[in-house]
This record gives C-alpha cells, sequence and structure tokens, in this order.
C-alpha cells in the first residue's frame, strides 16, 4: 500500500469471531479480520461461501450471533443499515433491483438517502433535486436521463445509478458486491478509476466479485471465504492461489474444443433495430456458439428481443431454416424453436414460490399433458433426468428455488430450454453472478448440448466471451458491426475493438442510451 | 433471530415444529374447535338438518369465492363480483316476471350477461392496462347502477306494477325455484351440491391442469410467464370470464332461494367471498389462493357465525367476528411464516 494514509496503524474496522446460523446451516463460523482506511480488500468465495453474509452484518441489514464488531477502536453494534451508514459503512448489494425505487426518476433514486433523511426539507423542490443530481452524476462522469422513470433504464444503467448514490453518501467503508456484473469492460474501467481515487482519499474498499481479472486490476489483498470460514488471506500477486482456496481444488486449464458451423439456422438480414440505425446481417449455424459482444447499451438484448418476438424490427427480413418467419410473440417463437433465456433471473425468470420442477417445465408444460391434465410422475421424471444432466445440486425437485444457491438456479433458468427440441437457443448474460465453477460448467453444458441448433450467447465481459465463443459479433448502436472467428483473436484485439473505433474515445462519459430506452 | 444458535445440530426443537404445524394446519384445527365447541354448548348444533343449512347458506358466498380465487391465481382481483351476483338475480326475474319467458332462458341470459361483465373486466385490465382493482371497483358501480335501470330501482315480485302502469304477468317457475329451495333425497340442497361440484372442478383446475398451473405462474411473475411462451394476456381474460359467470351462478341460486328479484341482496356477497378466499391463504399453509383453503375459508366464517346465532350471541356482532377469523388468518399466513424462516 503506497498512500500515506494507510500507514495508520489502526484498522478502520475490525472484526473478531463473527458467526451467524440459519435453521441448520451455518453462514458464517468465527470470522476475523481488519480493513485499514485506503485498501481495496478483495473478498473471494463460491457461492454460499458466507459473503453475503458477512457484507450484510458489516452494513448492518442483519444482526450477527456472536462475535465483535469495532470501528474506529470503538465496539460496535448495528441495529439497522442506517446506523451503520450514519458511521460511513455503505454496502452496494448484488441485486440491483433492491437498491432502486420503482416509480421515481433517475435523479430522486440518485438523491434517495437524502430525501429519506428525517431531517430533509418537507417540500420537495423539483429544480433543486435536478441540480443536486447533475451535480453527483457530472461528479461522477455519469451521463444520466435524470428526469426519465427509473424503470426506462436497463440494468446497466441501474447499476451505476446504485453506485452513484453510494459514492453521494461519501462513505469510509465502501462495501460492493458484484459491482461489475452489469457492466462491460469499458464501464468497468471507469468504475475502476473512480476506485482509485477512492482509495486515494483514504476510503477502505470490500470488493466482492468472481472476476479475477477485476480483482489483479484493484485488490490490494485478498480474502477468501469457505464454507462460512476465512480460509485464507493473500498478497495481491497471489490470486490464482486465492482462487485455488476459494474452489478448494486447482481449476483445470478450460480450452473447449473448437465446433464446426454446420447448416445455417437463422439468417437476418438487412435488420434494423430502429429506423435510423445501421442495417446489418446476422447468420447463425448448427453446432456453433456464437457470442454477441458489445458495451453496455449497445443494443445486444434488442437484437436478441428481436429474434424472440419481444421487439419488432424496423426493417429487414428473418429466415428460419431457410424459410421466412416472423416470430410475432415469445409464445410463437418458442413453437418455432426459438428460445431466449433472459438477462434478470429475478424479474424475469423466476416465479415466486414456484417450486424447481415447476420452474423447469414451465415452457415446455404441454409435453407431460394429458388432455389438460398434468401427468405428474411423467414430469417428475423428467425433471429428475434433467437436473441430474444438468448437474444441479438441490435436496429436492419440489424445493422452492430460493432455496438453490445462484449458480443452481442459473442452470435450472438455462437448462430448461433443452428440454425442448430448440433450432437456436439465446442466452443474455448467462454467467452473471456465477461462480467460476458454476460458470464452467454451464459452458461445457452449453458447448456440450450445441449439436442440432444454433447458440447465440450475449456477454459484455471479454473473458467470458473468448472463453465461450467458437465466433464473436461485436455490437454497436444496436448494429452488429463486426466478427472475428475465436480461433485467432487475441483479447487485446477484442478490448481494441470494444472500446476502439467508431466510438469518440476510450475516455468518453458513460453515456446511458436515454434516447432508446425511454423510447421503447 | 437471537435464538437461533440452538437450532444448529439437532433435528428442530419442539417450538419450530409447533409453529411450522400451526402455520400448516392452524385454521382446520381451529374449524374442528369451532365445531366441538358448539357442539357441545348447544346439541341441536350437530343435526344433520342444521350442518345443511349451514352448507347452504355459505353456498352462494362460496361460488363467489371460487372465482375471485382464480382471479387471484392470475395475480388480479375482482371486486365486481357481487354487483355481477345482484344483476344475474335481476336478470332472471325480469326475464321471468317480466317478460314471461321460461326458467332456461332465464338462466341463460342471466349467465350471458355475466360473462359480458367479465370480458369487460378483461378488457380494461388486459388491452387498457387498467389496474385490476380500479377497473372491477369502476365495473362494480356501473353493473349496480344499470340493474337499477330496467325497473326503476324496484325490486322485482311476481304480481308487481311496471313503470308504464302494468302488472307483471309472468312468474317464476317451479323448475328454477328448484335451483335454489330443492333438497337431493330430501335432505342434501341443491345449492351446496352445485357449489361441490363447482369447487371440484375449480380445485382439479388450479391443482391438476396445465391451464391452471400457467395461472399460478402468471400471478406469480407475469413478466417471467409471458417469456417463458405463456399466453398471458388470454389467461387472464379468461380468469375474469370465469370469475363473472361462477358469480353469476352464485346469483341465479340466490334468485331462485328468494323467489324475487330483491335490489338490495348480492351486493354484500363481495366482502365475505373476498374475506373467504383470504382465509383460504392460510389453509394448509398454501400462502396462495387455492380452491380448497377458499371452501374452508368460506366453511369457517359460516359455522361461526351459526353457531353464534344459535348461541343467541347478538346480529350486530357477526361482522366483528368475521374481521377476526380474516385478521387472525393472515396472521397464521404471513406473520408466522415470516418468523419460521
Amino acid at each position: 500500500m503506497s498512500a500515506p494514509v494507510a500507514v495508520a496503524p489502526e484498522p478502520l474496522i475490525r472484526v473478531r469471531e463473527l458467526s451467524k446460523t440459519f435453521g441448520a446451516n451455518r453462514a458464517l463460523d468465527r470470522v476475523s479480520l481488519d480493513i485499514f482506511p485506503g485498501e481495496v480488500v478483495a473478498l473471494l468465495g463460491a457461492n454460499g461461501a458466507g459473503k453475503s453474509t458477512l457484507v450484510k452484518i458489516l452494513a448492518g441489514s442483519q444482526a450477527a450471533d456472536t462475535g465483535e464488531l469495532w470501528l474506529d477502536g470503538q465496539p460496535r453494534r448495528f441495529s439497522s443499515p442506517l446506523s451503520a451508514r450514519r458511521l460511513g459503512i455503505v454496502a452496494v448489494h448484488q441485486q440491483v433491483n433492491d437498491g432502486i425505487a420503482p416509480g421515481l426518476s433517475v435523479a430522486e433514486n440518485l438523491l434517495l438517502d437524502e430525501l429519506c433523511q428525517p431531517g430533509a426539507d418537507f417540500w420537495l423542490n423539483r429544480r433543486r433535486l435536478l441540480e443536486r443530481a447533475a451535480s453527483i452524476a457530472a461528479g461522477l462522469g455519469l451521463e444520466l436521463p435524470l428526469e426519465h422513470p427509473i424503470e426506462h433504464l436497463g440494468q446497466a444503467e441501474r447499476q451505476l445509478v446504485v453506485l452513484a448514490r453510494a459514492l453521494a453518501l461519501q462513505p469510509r467503508l465502501l462495501i460492493l458486491d458484484e459491482p461489475t456484473a452489469a457492466l462491460s469492460d469499458v464501464e468497468a474501467q471507469r468504475l475502476f478509476g473512480l476506485i482509485d481515487t477512492l482509495r486515494g482519499r483514504g476510503v477502505a474498499i470490500l470488493y466482492i466479485s468472481h472476476r479475477l481479472s477485476d480483482l489483479q486490476r484493484l485488490a490490494d489483498r485478498a480474502l477468501v471465504l469457505r464454507d462460512g470460514q476465512l480460509a485464507g488471506e493473500f498478497g495481491a500477486g497471489h490470486l490464482s492461489a486465492a482462487v485455488e482456496a476459494m474452489l478448494g481444488q486447482a481449476l483445470d486449464t478450460h480450452v473447449y474444443q473448437p465446433r464446426a458451423a454446420g447448416r445455417e439456422v437463422l439468417a437476418l438480414r438487412a435488420a434494423q433495430v430502429w429506423p435510423h440505425s445501421q442495417a446489418f446481417d446476422l447468420h447463425l449455424h448448427e453446432g456453433e456458439v456464437v457470442v454477441l459482444c458489445g458495451l453496455l447499451g449497445a443494443g445486444k438484448t434488442e437484437i436478441a428481443e428481436l429474434l424472440f418476438g419481444l421487439r419488432e424490427a424496423a426493417a429487414g427480413t428473418v429466415q428460419l431454416d431457410a424459410v421466412d418467419w416472423q416470430p410475432g410473440s415469445p409464445r410463437r417463437a418458442i413453437a418455432s424453436g426459438v428460445y431466449y433465456a433472459a438477462e434478470d433471473r429475478a424479474s424475469q425468470s423466476l416465479i415466486a414460490d414456484f417450486s424447481l420442477r415447476r420452474t423447469l417445465t414451465l415452457p415446455f408444460l404441454e409435453r407431460f399433458t394429458r388432455a389438460g391434465f398434468i401427468r405428474n410422475r411423467a414430469e417428475a421424471a423428467a425433471v429428475q433426468a434433467q437436473v441430474a444432466a444438468l448437474g444441479v445440486k438441490t435436496a429436492g425437485i419440489d424445493l422452492p428455488m430460493s432455496a438453490l444457491s445462484g449458480g443452481n438456479q442459473q442452470k435450472v433458468v438455462l437448462g430448461r430450454w433443452l428440454l425442448g427440441q430448440g433450432r437456436v437457443l439465446i442466452l443474455d448474460e448467462p454467467f452473471q453472478g456465477v461462480d467460476v465453477r458454476a460458470r464452467r460448467e454451464i459452458g461445457q453444458l452449453l458447448r456440450d448440448s450445441a449439436d442440432g441448433r444454433a447458440t447465440l450467447v450475449i456477454c459484455a465481459d471479454v473473458d467470458e466471451a473468448l472463453e465461450i465463443a467458437d465466433r464473436i459479433l461485436l455490437v454497436r448502436d444496436h448494429a452488429v458491426v463486426a466478427q472475428y472467428p475465436r480461433a485467432d483473436l487475441a483479447r487485446a484485439t477484442l478490448v481494441a475493438a470494444l472500446a476502439g473505433a467508431g466510438a469518440p474515445s476510450t475516455v468518453a462519459p458513460i453515456a446511458a442510451p436515454s434516447r432508446s430506452r425511454a423510447s421503447a | 433471530m437471537p435464538d437461533s444458535r440452538s437450532r444448529v445440530l439437532s433435528a428442530p426443537p419442539v417450538t419450530e415444529r409447533l409453529l411450522q404445524a400451526a402455520i400448516r394446519y392452524g385454521l382446520l384445527w381451529l374449524l374442528a374447535l369451532i365445531l366441538l365447541f358448539f357442539s357441545v354448548a348447544e346439541p341441536a348444533f350437530l343435526r344433520v338438518g342444521n350442518l345443511f343449512s349451514i352448507l347452504q347458506s355459505v353456498s352462494i358466498v362460496a361460488l363467489l369465492a371460487l372465482g375471485v380465487t382464480l382471479t387471484m391465481a392470475v395475480g388480479g382481483l375482482d371486486l365486481s363480483i357481487g354487483a355481477v351476483a345482484a344483476m344475474s338475480l335481476m336478470i332472471a326475474s325480469y326475464v321471468m316476471v317480466v317478460l314471461g319467458w321460461g326458467a332456461l332462458p332465464a338462466v341463460l341470459i342471466s349467465l350471458a350477461g355475466g360473462a359480458l361483465v367479465g370480458l369487460l373486466n378483461g378488457w380494461l385490465i388486459v388491452k387498457l392496462r387498467v389496474p385490476d382493482i380500479l377497473a372491477t371497483l369502476g365495473s362494480m358501480f356501473l353493473v349496480i347502477g344499470v340493474q337499477l335501470i330496467p325497473t326503476g330501482g324496484r325490486s322485482i315480485a311476481v304480481g308487481m306494477t311496471l313503470p308504464n302502469g302494468d302488472e307483471a304477468e309472468g312468474s317464476f317457475s317451479a323448475l328454477f325455484l328448484a335451483l335454489g329451495r330443492g333438497r337431493l333425497w330430501d335432505t342434501v340442497p341443491v345449492p351446496v351440491l352445485i357449489t361441490a361440484l363447482v369447487a371440484l372442478v375449480v380445485w382439479l383446475f388450479l391443482e391438476r391442469t396445465r391451464i391452471g398451473r400457467l395461472f399460478y405462474a402468471i400471478g406469480g411473475n407475469e413478466q417471467a410467464a409471458r417469456l417463458a411462451g405463456a399466453p398471458v394476456q388470454r389467461f387472464k381474460l379468461l380468469a375474469y370470464v370465469l370469475s363473472a359467470l361462477l358469480a353469476s351462478l352464485g346469483g341465479l341460486l340466490l334468485a331462485a332461494r328468494l323467489g324475487r328479484g330483491d335490489v338490495s341482496s348480492g351486493n354484500g356477497l363481495v366482502l365475505d367471498a373476498l374475506g373467504a378466499a383470504l382465509i383460504g391463504f392460510a389453509v394448509l399453509g398454501a400462502r396462495k389462493p387455492n380452491a380448497f383453503g377458499t371452501l374452508v375459508g368460506a366453511l369457517l366464517v359460516a359455522t361461526l357465525l351459526n353457531g353464534l346465532t344459535m348461541l343467541n350471541a347478538p346480529y350486530y356482532a357477526q361482522d366483528f367476528v368475521k374481521g377476526l377469523v380474516l385478521v387472525l388468518a393472515l396472521m397464521f399466513t404471513f406473520g408466522l411464516a415470516h418468523r419460521a424462516r
């Protein structure tokens, strides 16, 4: 640690013997750690290792069963997130939608904490509100449509709003849980710049991520949690050892067998997402895994929505198996064998109180139906088989989805499409919030099952894209502008292309494309 | 939960299991206790005749409650059911008494009228995206108003004077009255039979059929259901039409029992029906609208009211008792379940 403030011998926060149990599950087991001002500490752990619980206790949204917490040498007990925040501890949780208030504007969301203060003005001053929000956004180099409802923003822009909100509180300890999950490379770089600035000012940062490249860029040291216990502490140069400690074993290298492209399945010709956006072609072939890669707001999801009948193209033709085809609606797309697993698992795939079995069979329920009645035994048998094939770890198929870890939930909502005889499978950010091991398993599954259908994966992360793809398509301004075969593509080339020519420059502010979202 | 430390190793302790059992079976225990209490306090309570009179009193509310259960399953709510029942009662009376037509046209026209209101509700909610409570509240007032117009706001009775001065010449047919007053084997009232049949069908529909499961999927997360290929709009429309049809059926049974087209009856049914469906959330820890729970909810309230009446409890205590049961049920469903987490 080079920053002079870090010389302070006193830790900002000191945690001793923290434990927490849920039912029969010991989420945290006597965890002790110190965090000093002006350092970035990475927190690693597989899904279910106890990271979220630790974060919630530090941020005051849960109480520990036993253990002590010291701030500035004073023993503390936080009764609520507000009491933690008063002392300068601010957490940005992984679930972006927990951090926004629908129905309010972007500006109001940015200032939500201020508006919630008991001493805040009784009357809302709209003009002053907008000025304050604009100054916060400008201070962070964000361009946001401040007066629009927050619902008009996509996941990634919402993530930026939530981050900006946290930074506006001027925290002393900032906890970031997977902050780059919805961001693409350039936006992530921008965030890293912000983090460097904060570190320079003496802010301590606890950074949770599954992305090794984030950690290599940022972390001064790494703490590893495994099964609720602290499994080790590693210096900045030993992050791969930290990953091994996190998983309990070394990861094999992951070079997939390249797959040959077969017959053309889907062809999009002279397609335009918007009347004024550039026209492009898109061809998908049997057996091949194609990745749509592009910056935040480039329009990757919009292209997928064209193919799934969620959005009407401004122009262009679609052919499915060499026959002219119009998806029209998700229902019709599914009937034609075009499947889509949406980006946001919680709001677009999971159904409250639905069990694993019900979630898995939902799109293809007709196959387990006779005269309108569900054949329970046939359904259960198919679900058991699919759970085994997907490698989903669960105590039973009738458990609610909430009893599964994030990685296993993701396997279910992706794997359910493998029940059908799909022609095209589209996965939107399938690796979000999934640990490295589950990511490998999902990737392998995807490639193993790719015969006989075309696979399109939307992926903002360069490393994930390179890992999974046979061919990478670059998306910019709602159009496919370039394509690269995986075989001889270097990471640097792709990064340069993503950030590079055509865009104003790499240091451009993060522009939220309010135009397209607002009119959607 | 500071006490959770003690739960780590062994099986859940007694208190935990008791809590779980209370959530699952609490309402059924309550029903059993109430039955036991009344049969001890008033031996006449257990007579077959009285038990069937409880069922008879509950049958119409239960029909409406089953309908609203369907709309709740798709994540909506139908406040117009009471008004639809009242309208159906007035239509049937008008068709028979004023127009002098038979029982079959009366039933068919009433059901068609109900279906029309269901379509209107569905169209407002699905196509115009009016929030469900507002849409059905609006159509509730509309329907309450519209049924008063043909008779100038007066009830319809055999031999009544029409607004133009003539005397109504038709009458309720015996066949129609049998719907409300008839008894199978001289014991089981026909309305009870009809409601039992409808309850079985609704239960099978929601629990065992594909469409029923899609109803729950739509209610749980409409967007996720749409992305999984469910025809969301069509099924929501269907739910409102079914709800209105069941309400119409309830109105017909009421007309057949009363033997007159009473303008004021029917409107009050909506709150009882909603209450029954909500109490149903607590039965067997379902925490969602379900046909069996709705039936138990309706029975619970009716049993309580019947027993209290036999014990000469004042009539004005009835609403208080209903409210008490509803609040207790909601505590079982949501309050305790939250603590058991």
